[in-house]
C-alpha cells in the first residue's frame, strides 16, 4: 500500500531550565492510506510530541528538531516555513485533541468554529461554507445542527464536543487525522459512543488515522497496526494481531500483563515496576533495561536495534539476536501466543515448535 | 438572572442607606462646627443662622429630615458658598471631572492592553520586559507623584503644555489625563498580559492552530477576545483608584473638578459639602460595581446564557 | 546501532538481574515547599535586587538621620532652601550646591556663606532634607508595616473562622463583607480620618478598617479550598481536634498565599498614607512622613525642586521593590506556576 507518511530518524528535544530533555531519540515509523495506527506508551513515553511535532505544535522557542525528518507526499514537514505548514494543517492533517471540555473556544460560536477551516482552505462562500458545517455536524451525529450552529460550546455536553472536535477536524476531508486519546476525558460510555463513530466515519471517508492511546482495550477496537513507544523510541511495531498475540519486546509484556481482562480469572494486576526514564539523562542502553526482569548485559551497555519478526513485525530488543538465550515470557503472554500460528508457543493444529 | 439583579440592587440600597447613615452621625460627632469657627457671631446671631441650617433642631430630627432630602436628591446647602446648593455645586464641577477621568480612563486602558499584548505575544524578550517595566513603575510611582514631575518638565522645564489650571480648553486636560492613565495602564497591562499568556498555552488555541490559523488570527480572533472579557472585572477597582487620584490630581494642576473641591472642604470644614461629595463618591462607586457586574455577564456568552448563579 | 551486531560477544547476553526497586530511586533530591520557594526566588533577579534595596531603605531609615551632622527638627533659617552639595561629588559638577536665584546659576552655599555640607539640601525653614527624608521612611514604614500587620490578623482570622465554621456563621460574616465592600475605601479612609485626630494612630485605623477585607476573602477561600480535601478529613478521622487541624494541615498551606497578600498590602499603605498626607489629612507638622514631605515639595516645585525629588525617589523606589519583591514571591509560592 502506498505510504502516505513517513518518520525517520526523529530525534527531538525540548530545551528546559534543567537542561535539554530529550523527548523523542530516534523514531520511525509509516504510516499508509486508508489504515490506523495505533501508538501506545505510557505517559511521557514520548507519543503525543511524536505527533505535535509533525502538525509542527510544539512551542518553538523551547523545542528543536535534532535530526530526522518527516515527509508528507514527498515535503519534509520539519523543513517548511509557518506559512506553508499552516496550509498543511487543517487541510492535509488534522488534530482531536484529549479534553473536549478544554479544545473548543469558549467566547466563540461552534459554528463559527466549524466554519474557520473551510473558509480558510476551501474557496468557499460563507453559506455555503454554512452549509458543509452543517452537514458536517450531522455527519458526526448532532441531533438538529441549524439550531445548534449558534451555540457556545458550554451548552453542550463532554461527548457532544468531542464530536464537534470531530467535525472540525474533518472539515476540510484531511488525508491524515491524529487523534490525541480522544477518549480518555470521556466517560466510559460516552467513549465507546466516540470510537464507534470514529470507526463508522473511517468507512465513509478515506482518511489514515494515527490513534494516541494507552489504553489497549482502545487499540484492540480501532487499529490495523500498532506501535509501542517507551522512553523516546518505539520498541515494538507490527499488525494488532501481531502486538497482542506474539509480542516479542519486554516492555509489550508488562503492557498486555497489566491489562485487565474478563476472560482470564487472575487474582492480581501485573504492573510494571518502578517509574518511566528521565529523559533528561536518557539511561545508555535499552531504556527499559531497568525495570525488565528480562534485562540482558547488553542492555545496559547499547540500545538494542530492531530485529524483524515478519514483512510486518519489528522489535527493539536484544532477546531478538540469535545469540541471546531464551527466555519464558511470563504467564499471560504465552497463554496469548498458543493462540497465535508463528509464535513458538502455538497450540493449533499445525503444532507448534514447543 | 432577574433574580441576581434585584439582589444586587437591594444591596446597592443597603450599602448606601448604611453609608450615609454612617456620614451623617460622623460628621454630628466632629469636632467645630463651620459657623462656630468661622465668624465671630454673638449667640443670638448664631442662633439664627443655625435656625437657618436646621442645626438648632434634635439630631434625630435633622437625621430624619437629611435622609428624606437625600432621596430627593438634595444634599443640603453649603456652609461655605452662601446660599449655594450641594446638589449644583456637585454638577457644575462635574464636567472637568468626568472629561479627566475618562480620558484617563481610555488612554490607560488602551495602552494598557497594548502593552499587555505586546508582552504576551513576544514572552521574554525585550518587548516583554520593557512593557512589565513600564506597568510595574506604572503601578508603583503614585499618581501625584508622577503628576509632579509631568508638571516640572513637561510644564515648567519645557513648557509645552499648560502648567495648571483649566483654561487652555482641551490642552489643559492632557498633563492630569496622562497622570491619570499611569494607574489603568499599569493594571490593564499587567492583567491583559496574564490572561494571554494563559489563554496562548489552552487546549482551543492548541485547537486553532491546528485548523491551520496563522499566528495573527490565532491572537486575534481567538485568543484576545477570551483575554479581554475578564478585563471587565477590573473596571469597577479601576474607577475607584481614578476617583482617588482625581482627587490629588485635580489639586496639583488646579482643576475645577469635584475632587478640587472635595479637598478643599476638608480644608474649610465644609460639612454639607464633604457629606454631599461622600455620598456622591459612594452611590457612583456602588453603581460601577454594579454595572460592571452586570456587564460582565452581558460579554461572557458562559454566563450570559447559563444565567449567572453567582 | 551501528555496530555489526554479529561480532558482539556472546558474554554479553548474560542475564542480569535488576533489582527494580532500583528504578523506583528518586533520582532528585527532595526539597521542602519553602527551600523549594527560596531556589525559585533566588533565581528572580528583580526579586533579589529589591530585597536589597527594601534592606537597604529600613536600615537607612534608622541610620540615616544619625550620620547626618544635622538633626532632622531644628531650624536653621539663614540656611533655609539650600541645594544638595555632597563633598566629593560637588567635583563632578552635581550635588555642588549649586542652584538657580532670579534665574542665574550660583553657588548658594557660598552666597548664604554656608560652610557645611547638606547632602539633600534644605527646606524653607533651613531643616536637613537628609535627617527629614529618613526620618520620614522610618514614620512611613511603620505606618505601612503596622497596617499590613494588622489586617492579616484580622483578615486571616475573619476569613479562617468565615472558611472553617461555614454554615450559618459564614452566612452571617460574609453579609457583612459584601455590604463592607460595597463601601469605596476613599470614603470610609476619608470618614475616619476626619473624625479622628489626625496622626500616625489615625492613619493606621483608616487604612485597616477596611483594609483587612481583602485578606479575608482570600484567607476564606483557601480555607473552604482545604478543609474539605482528603488529607484533612483523613486526619479528622482519625481523632484530630480543631486546632491541630487548622494549625498542622490548613494554615501551612495557606501561609504561602497569606505572605503574598500581606506583601501587595504594604505597598498600598504606603500609598494611602502618602496621599492621605498629601491632601493634607495625614500627619500634622512637625511630624513628617514621605507623604508630608511630598507634599511641602509639591508646594515649592518650581524652585526648589530638590526638596521633593528625594522624598519622592524613596517612596517610588519602596513600592517599586515591595511591587517586584511580591511578584517574585508570588511566583516562587504559587504552586500553580510550578512546571
Amino acid at each position: 500500500m502506498e505510504k502516505i507518511l513517513e518518520v525517520k530518524d526523529l530525534e527531538l528535544s525540548f530545551h528546559t531550565f534543567a537542561g535539554e530533555v530529550k523527548a523523542i531519540r530516534g523514531v520511525n515509523f509509516d504510516l499508509l492510506k486508508g489504515e490506523t495506527l495505533a501508538i501506545v506508551g505510557e505517559s511521557g513515553s514520548g507519543k503525543s510530541v511524536t505527533t505535535k511535532s509533525i502538525m509542527r505544535l510544539l512551542p518553538e522557542h523551547s523545542s528543536e528538531f535534532k535530526n530526522g525528518e518527516i515527509l508528507f507526499n514527498g515535503k519534509d514537514l520539519t523543513k517548511l516555513t509557518d506559512k506553508e505548514m499552516q496550509k498543511i494543517r487543517g487541510k492535509d492533517i488534522s488534530m482531536i485533541f484529549q479534553d473536549p471540555m478544554t479544545s473548543l473556544n469558549p467566547t466563540m460560536p461552534i459554528g463559527k468554529q466549524i466554519m474557520e477551516p473551510i473558509l480558510k482552505h476551501r474557496k468557499v462562500s460563507k453559506s455555503e461554507a454554512r452549509k458543509v458545517s452543517i452537514d458536517l455536524l450531522r455527519l458526526v451525529g448532532m441531533p438538529k445542527p441549524e439550531a445548534r450552529m449558534k451555540q457556545y460550546p458550554h451548552q453542550f455536553s463532554g461527548g457532544q464536543r468531542q464530536r464537534i472536535v470531530i467535525a472540525i477536524a474533518l472539515a476540510c476531508n484531511p488525508q491524515i487525522l491524529i487523534a490525541d486519546e480522544p477518549t480518555t476525558a470521556l466517560d466510559v460510555t460516552i467513549q465507546a459512543q466516540i470510537l464507534e463513530l470514529m470507526k463508522d466515519l473511517q468507512k465513509k471517508i478515506d482518511t489514515s488515522i494515527i490513534f494516541i492511546t494507552h489504553d489497549l482495550g482502545v487499540v484492540a477496537n480501532v487499529a490495523d497496526r500498532v506501535a509501542v513507544m517507551y522512553g523516546g523510541r518505539i520498541v515494538e511495531i507490527g499488525t494488532v494481531d501481531e502486538i497482542f498475540y506474539n509480542p516479542q519486546h519486554p516492555y509489550t509484556w508488562g503492557l498486555l500483563s497489566s491489562m485487565p481482562s474478563l476472560d482470564t480469572a487472575e487474582e492480581k494486576l501485573y504492573a510494571i515496576p518502578g517509574t518511566p526514564p528521565d529523559l533528561l539523562h536518557p539511561p545508555k542502553g535499552d531504556a527499559f533495561a531497568l525495570r525488565s526482569d528480562y534485562a540482558l548485559k547488553i542492555d545496559l551497555e547499547e540500545a538494542p536495534p530492531f530485529f524483524k519478526i515478519s514483512d510486518t513485525h519489528y522489535a527493539a530488543t536484544w532477546l531478538l539476536h540469535p545469540n541471546a538465550p531464551q527466555v519464558e515470557p511470563p504467564v499471560a503472554i504465552v497463554e496469548r501466543m498458543k493462540k497465535y500460528p508463528g509464535s513458538r508457543y502455538y497450540e493449533g493444529t499445525e503444532g507448534g515448535a514447543y | 438572572m432577574a433574580k441576581y439583579i434585584t439582589r444586587r440592587v437591594i444591596y446597592m440600597f443597603i450599602t448606601f442607606f448604611l453609608i450615609a447613615t454612617a456620614t451623617f452621625f460622623l460628621m454630628k460627632a466632629l469636632p467645630g462646627s463651620p459657623i462656630s469657627s468661622a465668624s465671630k457671631l454673638s449667640p443670638s446671631q448664631l442662633a439664627i443662622v443655625e435656625a437657618k441650617y436646621g442645626l438648632d433642631e434634635p439630631v434625630p430630627v435633622q437625621y430624619g429630615k437629611y435622609m428624606l432630602n437625600l432621596a430627593k436628591g438634595d444634599l443640603g446647602n453649603s456652609f461655605q458658598f452662601k446660599n449655594a446648593s450641594v446638589t449644583e455645586l456637585i454638577v457644575k464641577r462635574l464636567g472637568p471631572s468626568f472629561i479627566l477621568g475618562s480620558q484617563g480612563l481610555i488612554l490607560g486602558v488602551t495602552i494598557g492592553i497594548m502593552l499587555g499584548m505586546i508582552a504576551a505575544l513576544r514572552q521574554n524578550t525585550i518587548w516583554d520586559y520593557g512593557s512589565t517595566l513600564i506597568a510595574i513603575v506604572g503601578i508603583s510611582i503614585p499618581s501625584f507623584v508622577f503628576a509632579t514631575f509631568l508638571q516640572y518638565w513637561l510644564g515648567v522645564k519645557w513648557g509645552i503644555l499648560p502648567v495648571a489650571l483649566w483654561k487652555d480648553g482641551w490642552l489643559s486636560s492632557v498633563m492630569p489625563s496622562i497622570a491619570l492613565a499611569m494607574g489603568p495602564l499599569a493594571t490593564a497591562s499587567r492583567f491583559i498580559r496574564t490572561e494571554m499568556v494563559e489563554v496562548l498555552s489552552s487546549d482551543y488555541i492548541t485547537l486553532a492552530k491546528s485548523k491551520g490559523a496563522s499566528g495573527f488570527e490565532v491572537a486575534f480572533k481567538h485568543a484576545f477576545r477570551n483575554a479581554l472579557i475578564p478585563l471587565v472585572t477590573v473596571l469597577g477597582p479601576l474607577a475607584a483608584g481614578l476617583l482617588t487620584g482625581s482627587l490629588v490630581i485635580e489639586q496639583i494642576f488646579a482643576i475645577p473638578g469635584i475632587g478640587e473641591q472635595f479637598v478643599k472642604s476638608i480644608m474649610s470644614n465644609d460639612y454639607s459639602i464633604i457629606m454631599g461629595t461622600t455620598l456622591f463618591f459612594s452611590a457612583f462607586l456602588i453603581v460601577v460595581i454594579f454595572v460592571v457586574d452586570i456587564l460582565y455577564g452581558i460579554i461572557d456568552p458562559r454566563i450570559r446564557l447559563s444565567g449567572g448563579n453567582n | 546501532m551501528s555496530q555489526d551486531i554479529q561480532k558482539i560477544p556472546a558474554d554479553s547476553f548474560e542475564r542480569v538481574h535488576i533489582d527494580s526497586s532500583q528504578a523506583e530511586r528518586i533520582t532528585k533530591p527532595s526539597l521542602s515547599f519553602w527551600q523549594d520557594a527560596w531556589l525559585r526566588i533566588r533565581k528572580n533577579k528583580a526579586a533579589i535586587v529589591s530585597m536589597f534595596i527594601l534592606l537597604f531603605i529600613i536600615i537607612m531609615s534608622f541610620v540615616g538621620p544619625m550620620i547626618s551632622p544635622h538633626d532632622a527638627e531644628t531650624q536653621t533659617l539663614t540656611h533655609a532652601n539650600l541645594p544638595p552639595k555632597v563633598p566629593g561629588l560637588e567635583k563632578l559638577g552635581i550635588m555642588d550646591g549649586y542652584g538657580t536665584l532670579a534665574g542665574k546659576e550660583v553657588d548658594l552655599y557660598e552666597l548664604k556663606k554656608v560652610d557645611t555640607y547638606y547632602w539633600f539640601g534644605t527646606d524653607g525653614l533651613g531643616r536637613d532634607m537628609f535627617s527629614r527624608v529618613w526620618k520620614g521612611t522610618q514614620v512611613s514604614l511603620f505606618i505601612a508595616f503596622a497596617a499590613a500587620l494588622i489586617d492579616m490578623v484580622i483578615g486571616v482570622a475573619y476569613g479562617g473562622i468565615s472558611g472553617y465554621y461555614g454554615g450559618r456563621v459564614d452566612d452571617i460574616m460574609q453579609r457583612i463583607v459584601e455590604i463592607l465592600i460595597g463601601i469605596p475605601t476613599l470614603v470610609i479612609v476619608i470618614l475616619m480620618i476626619l473624625f479622628m485626630e489626625p496622626g500616625v494612630t489615625a492613619i493606621i485605623i483608616a487604612i485597616t478598617i477596611t483594609g483587612w477585607i481583602g485578606m479575608s476573602r482570600v484567607v476564606r477561600a483557601q480555607v473552604l479550598k482545604y478543609k474539605n480535601q482528603e488529607f484533612v478529613l483523613a486526619s479528622r478521622t482519625l481523632g484530630a481536634s480543631n486546632g491541630r487541624i487548622i494549625s498542622k494541615h490548613i494554615l501551612p498551606n495557606i501561609l504561602g498565599i497569606i505572605i503574598i497578600n500581606t506583601m501587595f498590602t504594604i505597598p498600598g499603605a504606603i500609598f494611602f498614607e502618602a496621599f492621605l498626607s498629601f491632601i493634607g489629612l495625614g500627619l500634622q507638622p512637625p511630624a513628617a512622613s514621605l507623604g508630608t514631605l511630598i507634599n511641602d515639595g509639591n508646594k515649592v516645585l518650581q524652585f526648589q525642586p530638590h526638596i521633593l525629588l528625594y522624598p519622592s525617589l524613596i517612596l517610588s523606589l519602596l513600592m517599586i521593590a515591595f511591587n517586584l519583591l511580591g511578584d517574585g514571591l508570588r511566583d516562587a509560592l504559587d504552586p500553580k506556576m510550578k512546571d
